[in-house]
C-alpha cells in the first residue's frame, strides 16, 4: 500500500470559519485556543480536567456513514490537533447572526437558569446538543446529558425546567446548524483529502493518520508516542501534570477503528468506538452494559473517550474491563502488520504494566454475550451517583443448572487490587454449588483470599471489602425469581 | 433592550419591588458575554503568574533555589517574599498570621511560596515546577479529631456562652446523653477560580480587577502589602462566578500578588488559579468536633445543655473566631436551652487556613442542635419531630418565658411554629411516615427515611461595624439612572433588587436604572457582601441615596410651581405636581437647568444590634429568617447509596423583593447543603495533602442528584418584625441549612434497621461509606 500524501497544516470549520493551522503544539487545548488566540472567552474554565463542564462546544463530524453529528465535549482537555476535519460551534455561535437568543438560551433566560453565569455557556451547549438529537427530552435524558456540567448555584432545578421548555420556543427545523447540515457536510467533507497530517518536528510533533494502516506504520515507526484518542485521560497528563507527551498520534478521526459489527453472539467493537458511539449496540446485545456505560464521566466525556483506550491504559478503576473480563471478552492487539489476540483478562498484568509490546496497540475488542440462560450483572459503587470514579464495581456471570447448581461463575472487580482482576476464592465457592443464599454467604467469606484493597479519598479498605461482598448478595437476590431489584433508582425501571 | 420609551400611563412601573424580574445579566450569561475577570481585555504586554506551593504541612525553608525557574522560557521574574514593598500580611483578623508568601517556614501542604511571572500563564505554571526547595520538616497536626481541646493551641481567643446553670441543670435532669459528632467541611467549588488582573498606573497607583466579595478589604490589604496608601489602590469587580465566602478574605492574596508584580514590573499581571491550586491553597468551610452533653425530662424537652464546637483552624485565625462565634449562636437552631454552656475552640492545625462559606459557621451550630434533637428523640421513643416542636422558642406574639437565646436576645419574630406546620400539612408527613414505615417492613434492603428540619437563621454581622453599607446614585440630564454600591454581585441577584429599590423609589422601569460595576472609587470602606446582608444593607443605602435626590426634586418642582410639598407625587415614570403630570425626564431636566445636585451618595447603619464579646451578650441580630424543609430518601443498606426521593420546602423572605430570585437562593442554597451534608467530602492523606482538590475527587451534587420531587415555597404571609428594606428578609445563607434534611432522613432511614431503637449518630457528609458503616454498627448493636 502506498504512503499517503502528507500535509503539513491542520483544518478545521470554527462556527463559520475555515481554519487552517501550520504551527500548532500537539498539546495545545482546544479551549486555551478559543480564549487566547481567537479571544472567543464564552468558554470558560472550570476546572481543566473534563468535569464541570464549563467549557463545553460542540464538535461535528462526519461519521462513517457520511452523516454530520454533533456533539458536547471539553474544550479543556481536547487537543487542537483532533479536530482535522470537524466543525467546532462555541456559545458565540448559537444566537442567530442577528443577536436574537436561541431557543435553548431564551428558555434558560426566562426559566432563570443562571445564578452566577460562569457555568451557564457550558449547560447551553449541552442542552444544545440534547435538543438537537432529542427535542423533548425525558428528565431523565436530561439529566444524563447534563451529568458532566456542574452548577454550584441554581441547585439545577431552574435548569431542569429551562430543558423541558426549549421545544415550546421553535422547533429543531428552524436551527441554524440543522439548516445549514448538508452544505456543512459538503465542506467537511472538501477538507478530507486523505492525507497523514503532520506538525512540528523534534520535541513538538504530532501526526493524525491518513487511516489505520497508516497508524500502525506510524505507531511502528514511533513506538514511544503517545497515542491519543478521546485524550479524557492523556488531557489531564497536560493540563494537570505538565507531562510532555510529543510525539503525539491523534486516532480520533479513524473511520476503521470505529466499526461496530455483530457476529454470532460477540460484538467486536474498533478502539476508536466512543462510550456514546457504543452504547446502542452493546447495550442491545448485554442490557446491563447500558446503564453502566452512562454513569461513565459526562456526556462529554463519554462523546470523546472510547471503550478502547479505558482498557489500553491499564487503570485498575476503568469501569469497563471488569464487565468485559466477567463476559470473557478478547483483545486484539497490532503491531505494524502483525496481530494477535488475547483474552482481556490476561492483558492486565500489574499496576501500570499491561501485555502490550512497544509500537502496538489495541485495535478492537470483542465482547460474547452471556450464553442463554446465564445471568449477568454489574454494579458500580461511588461516591456520587453519576460522573465519579470507582470505589469498588463488581460484574458477575453465572451459569446454573436446572436444579440450580452453579455450573459457571465468573466474577471480576474494578477499585480492589491493582488490576482488574477476578475473585477466583469466591468463584471456586460457588462452582458446583447450589445456588442459595447460604453458599452466597459463605462465598463472600472468601473475598478476603482474592482483595486486599486500599484506602484512598474514594472509599477506605473496609468499606471495598464489604461493599465487595455485599454485592454478591445483591447479585444473588436480583438472580432469584420474582425478586425486585435489590438496589436504590432515581428512575422506574425501563 | 437600549431604546426605552417610558410609558406615562403605566399604572405601575416595570420591575419595582416585589416583581419577579429575571437576573439582570442573564441574557447575557446565555450569550456567553458576561465579562469574568478572566474575560477583560488584557493591556498589551500583559503578563501571567504561577505559583510554587509547599511539598509539606509544617516546616522550615532550608534553601529556596529558584534558579530554574528564573532560568525557564517566557519567566520576566520570581517574586518572594523579600519582594513584598509593605507588610508581608494579609490577615483579616489582625492577628498578623496570613503571610502573602511563606517566610521562612511552611505552615500546610499547598501554602505559596513564591510566584513566577512570565509571558504566558502556561510558561509560568511551567517553571514554577523547577523550584529546587529543602524544608527541614516538622511535626504536623492535621486532623482535630484527637486534639486535647483544653491544651491545643488556638488561633484566636474563643467565645463562651452562658445562660442559667448547665451544669446543675444536667445534674438534675431525669434523662442525660452524652456524644460527639464528626463534621466535615467544604470547598466551596465557585465555578470562576481565584483570579486577579492588576494594571499600573502612575506614581503609586494600581487598579486590581478582582473576583471578591470585599473590594475595600482587597484594596486596603494590597494597600497594605504594597506599603501604598488606601488611596493608591483601586478595586473594581462587575460580577464572580460564584463566591459563597470563598471570596471574602481569599481573594486577597492573588490580588496583592497581581499588584506587587504589575508595580514592580510595571506592566499588567494577571493571578489566575487553577482548579488543583485553588482548592489545596484556599481555605473552606470549617470542620467540626461537636461534643455535646444533654439533659432532658421524659417527654423530650430540653432542660441543660453542655456544648463544645471545636474547629479546624488551619495554621492562621483568618475569619475562624467569628465562624466559632456564629456556631455558638446557632447552636440552638431554633430551639429553647433553659440552661446553656457552650464554648468554641479554634484549634491550630498544619492544613490551609479556613474561611467564611456560606453560613459561616451558623450551619455547623444547627448540625450540633439537630443531633441534639435525634438523641432525645431516640432516647425517649418519640418521632424527632415532635421532640423539636416540643422545644420552639414561643411563637411571636406569645408573652411566654421561651425566648431567650444562649446569648441574652430576646427572640420576638418566632414564626417556626407556622411555617412547620404548614410544611407538615403540605408534604404529608404523617401520612408518608406511615407509608415509609409499611414500605420498610416490606423491603429487605431498601429502606425509606424522612425527617422535617427547621431552620432559624440570624440576619446581621456579629462585627458590628460591617453593618453599614454606601451607595452612589447619580440621575443624568436625560433620567437615565447609574446606580453604585458597595455590594458584590457573584449571582445572588443582589445588583438587581438593589436597582429594583432605586427604580421603585424614583418610580421610574427599571431598565432606566444602569447597574454598574462595584468599585472602590466610587463608594469607600464598604463591607464584603456577606452575612446574607447584600440586600438589606446597600438596598437601604441606595434608598437613601434615591431619595435625597428625590427630595431635592420635590423641593424644586414644590417651589417652581408654588405648591405644597406634599402636592409633588412620583407616579409611575412621571411626576404630578399640583394637577398636572410631566414626566420624570422631563422634571430631570428642569431641575437641571435650575441647578439642583442630581447626585448623592447613600448610607445606612442597621440599628438596634449590639454585641459584646466579652461578655457573651448582646442583640447580635436584627431579626432572624426562618424555614423548614421535609425530605424523603431511599437508602440501599447493602451499599449505604441513597436517592432524595422528595424535598418540600417552605421558606420566609419577609416580603420578599424579587420571588423568583429568592427561590432560586433557597434551591441552590439547599442544594449546595445537602452536598455539604452527604457527598462532599474533603480528604487528607498522612502527609497533609488535599487528594480531594478537584472535581474528579471532590463530589458537589449534580442535576441527578437533586430530589426527584422538589418542591420551594415562599410564606407568603410574612414580613419583617424589623423595618428592613421593604420589609424583606436577608436570604442568602438561611436556605443552605435545610439541606439538613436530607442527612436526618438518611439517619432515620438507618435507624429503621434497628427498628429506630438506636440513635443512628451518623455522621457527617453522610457518603455512601459513612450511611453503610452505620447501618453495620447498628445492626450489630442491636444484635449485641
Amino acid at each position: 500500500m502506498a504512503a499517503p500524501e502528507i500535509r503539513s497544516e491542520l483544518r478545521f470549520i470554527l462556527n463559520g470559519q475555515d481554519v487552517s493551522l501550520r504551527a500548532v503544539a500537539p498539546d495545545q487545548t482546544l479551549l486555551d485556543w478559543l480564549r487566547l488566540s481567537k479571544l472567543l472567552k464564552g468558554s470558560k474554565e472550570g476546572c481543566a480536567e473534563g468535569d464541570c463542564g464549563a467549557c463545553t462546544v460542540l464538535v461535528g463530524r462526519l461519521t462513517p456513514s457520511g452523516g454530520l453529528v454533533y456533539e458536547g465535549v471539553n474544550a479543556c482537555i481536547r487537543f487542537l490537533g483532533s479536530l482535522d476535519g470537524c466543525h467546532v460551534v462555541t456559545v458565540e455561535h448559537v444566537a442567530a447572526r442577528d443577536g436574537k437568543l436561541h431557543p435553548v438560551q431564551q428558555a434558560m433566560v426566562d426559566y432563570h437558569g443562571s445564578q452566577c453565569g460562569f457555568c451557564t455557556p457550558g449547560f447551553v451547549m449541552s442542552l444544545y446538543a440534547l435538543w438537537m438529537q432529542v427535542p423533548n427530552p425525558s428528565d431523565q435524558q436530561i439529566e444524563t446529558a447534563l451529568q458532566g456540567n456542574l452548577c454550584r448555584c441554581t441547585g439545577y432545578e431552574p435548569i431542569l425546567r429551562a430543558a423541558r421548555a426549549i421545544s415550546s420556543y421553535g422547533g429543531t427545523e428552524k436551527d441554524p446548524l440543522l439548516l445549514e447540515r448538508d452544505a456543512m457536510i459538503a465542506r467537511l467533507k472538501a477538507l478530507k483529502d486523505g492525507a497523514r497530517v503532520e506538525i512540528g518536528d523534534g520535541k513538538s510533533r504530532f501526526v493524525v493518520p491518513a487511516n489505520l494502516d497508516d497508524f500502525a506504520a506510524v505507531l511502528e515507526a514511533s513506538p514511544t508516542a503517545t497515542v491519543v484518542a478521546g485524550s479524557t485521560d492523556v488531557g489531564l497528563w497536560v493540563t494537570k501534570h505538565m507531562r510532555d507527551i510529543s510525539p503525539v498520534v491523534f486516532i480520533a478521526g479513524l473511520d476503521e477503528l470505529k466499526s461496530i459489527s455483530v457476529e454470532g453472539d460477540t460484538v467486536t467493537i474498533g478502539a476508536g468506538v466512543t462510550y456514546t458511539e457504543g452504547l446502542k449496540t452493546l447495550a442491545n446485545h448485554v442490557p446491563a452494559l447500558g446503564p453502566l456505560i452512562e454513569r461513565i464521566g459526562g456526556q462529554q466525556v463519554r462523546n470523546m473517550g472510547t471503550i478502547g483506550g479505558n482498557i489500553a491504559n491499564g487503570s485498575p478503576i476503568g469501569d469497563t474491563p471488569p464487565a468485559l473480563i466477567a463476559l470473557d471478552a478478547k483483545l486484539t492487539l497490532r503491531k505494524g502488520t502483525e496481530r494477535r489476540t488475547i483474552r482481556l483478562e490476561d492483558y492486565f498484568i500489574a499496576y501500570g504494566k499491561q501485555d502490550r509490546q512497544p509500537g502496538e496497540f489495541v485495535e478492537a475488542v470483542h465482547v460474547p454475550a452471556p450464553a442463554v440462560g446465564e445471568k449477568f450483572a454489574v454494579y458500580k459503587v461511588t461516591k456520587r451517583r453519576d460522573e465519579d470514579i470507582t470505589a469498588s464495581l463488581g460484574a458477575f456471570r453465572l451459569a446454573l443448572s436446572a436444579d440450580g447448581t452453579v455450573t459457571g461463575i465468573t466474577i471480576a472487580y474494578g477499585g480492589m487490587a491493582a488490576t482488574p482482576k477476578r475473585a477466583f476464592a469466591v468463584e471456586q465457592a460457588l462452582l458446583g454449588q447450589k445456588w442459595t443464599e447460604a453458599t452466597v454467604e459463605a462465598a463472600m467469606e472468601k473475598y478476603a483470599e482474592d482483595y486486599a484493597p486500599l484506602t484512598d479519598m474514594r472509599a477506605t479498605a473496609e468499606y471495598r471489602a464489604l461493599v465487595a461482598k455485599n454485592l454478591l448478595l445483591r447479585f444473588y437476590t436480583e438472580t432469584i425469581s420474582g425478586a425486585a431489584s435489590a438496589q436504590v433508582s432515581r428512575y422506574e425501571a425501563a | 433592550m437600549n431604546k426605552h420609551t417610558p410609558d406615562l400611563k403605566a399604572e405601575k412601573i416595570q420591575g419595582g419591588v416585589h416583581a419577579s424580574v429575571r437576573h439582570d445579566s442573564a441574557h447575557k450569561h446565555v450569550a456567553g458575554t458576561a465579562v469574568y475577570i478572566d474575560d477583560i481585555t488584557e493591556p498589551a504586554g500583559t503578563l501571567h503568574a504561577g505559583l510554587g506551593l509547599s511539598t509539606v504541612a509544617h516546616g522550615l525553608l532550608k534553601t529556596v533555589d529558584l534558579s530554574a525557574v528564573r532560568a525557564a522560557p517566557g519567566v520576566v521574574d520570581v517574586l518572594t517574599y523579600e519582594d513584598i514593598p509593605g507588610v508581608n500580611d494579609i490577615s483579616p483578623s489582625g492577628m498578623h498570621d496570613d503571610p502573602v508568601l511563606a517566610e521562612g517556614k511552611v505552615q500546610f501542604h499547598g501554602q505559596p511560596i513564591f510566584c513566577v511571572i512570565a509571558e504566558t500563564r502556561e510558561e509560568a505554571r511551567r517553571a514554577a515546577r523547577l523550584a529546587k526547595i529543602e524544608y527541614e520538616e516538622l511535626p504536623a497536626n492535621i486532623d482535630i479529631w484527637d486534639l486535647d481541646q483544653t491544651t491545643h493551641p488556638q488561633v484566636f481567643p474563643p467565645l463562651t456562652l452562658k445562660r442559667g446553670d448547665a451544669a446543675a441543670a444536667l445534674e438534675s435532669a431525669p434523662r442525660r446523653v452524652k456524644g460527639r459528632m464528626r463534621l466535615g467541611g467544604q470547598d466551596h467549588f465557585y465555578l470562576e477560580g481565584q483570579v486577579s488582573l492588576a494594571v499600573p498606573g502612575e506614581d503609586d497607583e494600581v487598579l486590581v480587577h478582582c473576583s471578591t466579595q470585599g473590594p475595600s478589604e482587597t484594596q486596603h490589604m494590597i494597600a497594605h502589602a504594597l506599603g501604598v496608601p488606601s488611596n493608591a489602590v483601586a478595586v473594581e469587580v462587575r460580577r464572580m462566578g460564584g463566591g459563597f465566602g470563598g471570596k471574602e478574605t481569599q481573594a486577597n492574596q492573588c490580588a496583592a500578588l497581581a499588584a506587587i508584580a504589575a508595580k514592580k514590573l510595571n506592566r499588567a499581571v494577571k493571578v489566575r488559579l487553577d482548579r488543583d491550586e485553588d482548592m489545596v491553597a484556599t481555605g473552606k468551610r470549617h470542620d467540626f468536633a461537636i461534643d455535646y452533653d444533654v439533659g432532658f425530662d421524659d417527654e423530650g424537652r430540653i432542660l441543660g445543655i453542655d456544648y463544645t464546637f471545636a474547629l479546624r483552624a488551619g495554621f492562621s485565625a483568618d475569619l475562624s473566631g467569628p465562624v466559632g462565634d456564629r456556631a455558638l449562636f446557632h447552636c440552638d437552631n431554633a430551639y429553647f436551652f433553659p440552661h446553656v454552656h457552650a464554648k468554641s475552640a479554634l484549634l491550630h492545625t498544619h492544613t490551609v487556613s479556613n474561611t467564611a462559606f456560606r453560613g459561616f459557621g451558623g450551619p455547623q451550630g444547627m448540625v450540633g442542635a439537630e443531633r441534639v434533637i435525634d438523641e432525645v428523640a431516640f432516647a425517649v421513643g418519640k418521632d424527632p419531630l415532635d421532640i423539636r416542636k416540643l422545644n420552639f422558642y414561643d411563637a411571636m406574639g406569645v408573652e411566654g418565658t421561651r425566648n431567650l437565646t444562649p446569648y441574652h436576645q430576646k427572640v420576638e419574630d418566632c414564626i417556626i411554629q407556622r411555617i412547620v406546620a404548614e410544611l407538615e400539612e403540605s408534604a404529608d408527613y404523617a401520612g408518608r411516615r406511615k407509608a415509609i414505615q409499611e414500605f420498610n417492613g416490606n423491603s429487605r434492603f431498601i429502606k425509606r427515611g424522612l425527617a422535617l428540619t427547621p431552620v432559624k437563621f440570624g440576619i446581621s454581622f456579629t462585627k458590628t461595624e460591617s453593618n453599614q453599607a454606601g451607595a452612589l446614585v447619580h440621575v443624568y440630564t436625560d433620567g437615565s439612572v447609574h446606580m453604585n454600591h458597595g455590594g458584590t454581585e457573584m449571582g445572588q441577584g443582589l445588583h438587581l433588587k438593589v436597582a429594583q429599590v432605586v427604580a421603585e423609589e424614583f418610580q421610574i422601569d427599571l431598565d432606566r436604572v444602569k447597574i454598574t460595576a462595584t468599585t472602590t472609587a466610587k463608594v469607600p470602606n464598604t463591607s464584603p457582601t456577606a452575612a446574607s446582608s447584600g440586600a438589606d444593607l446597600n438596598g437601604m443605602a441606595a434608598q437613601d441615596a434615591a431619595r435625597q435626590i428625590k427630595d431635592r426634586l420635590t423641593d424644586f418642582a414644590a417651589e417652581k410651581y408654588q405648591i405644597p410639598r406634599d402636592q409633588v407625587v412620583f407616579l409611575p415614570n412621571r411626576v404630578r405636581i399640583g394637577n398636572a403630570e410631566i414626566s420624570f425626564n422631563d422634571l430631570v431636566k428642569q431641575a437641571y437647568m435650575a441647578r439642583v445636585q442630581l447626585s448623592a451618595a447613600g448610607f445606612y447603619k442597621t440599628p438596634k444590634i449590639h454585641w459584646d464579646r466579652s461578655k457573651g451578650r448582646g442583640h447580635a441580630f436584627y431579626y432572624y429568617a426562618y424555614g423548614a424543609a421535609c425530605s424523603e430518601v431511599s437508602v440501599d443498606t447493602l451499599t449505604g447509596e441513597y436517592i432524595v426521593e422528595r424535598t418540600d420546602i417552605l421558606h420566609d423572605t419577609g416580603r420578599s423583593l424579587n420571588k423568583i430570585i429568592d427561590i432560586g437562593q433557597i434551591e441552590g442554597g439547599f442544594i449546595q447543603g445537602m452536598g455539604w451534608l452527604t457527598t462532599e467530602e474533603l480528604w487528607w492523606d498522612g502527609k497533609g495533602r488535599l487528594r480531594t482538590h478537584a472535581p474528579s475527587t471532590y463530589k458537589i451534587p449534580l442535576a441527578s442528584d437533586r430530589p426527584k420531587i422538589f418542591n420551594v415555597n415562599l410564606t407568603d404571609w410574612s414580613e419583617a418584625y424589623e423595618p428592613t428594606v421593604h420589609r424583606s428578609k436577608a436570604v442568602g445563607e438561611p436556605p443552605l441549612p435545610l439541606g439538613l434534611a436530607v442527612l436526618h432522613a438518611l439517619s432515620d432511614a438507618v435507624a429503621s434497621v434497628a427498628d429506630h431503637t438506636i440513635c443512628p449518630r451518623l455522621d457527617a457528609p453522610a457518603t455512601p461509606e459513612r450511611v453503610l458503616m452505620a447501618i453495620e454498627r447498628l445492626k450489630a448493636q442491636k444484635k449485641g
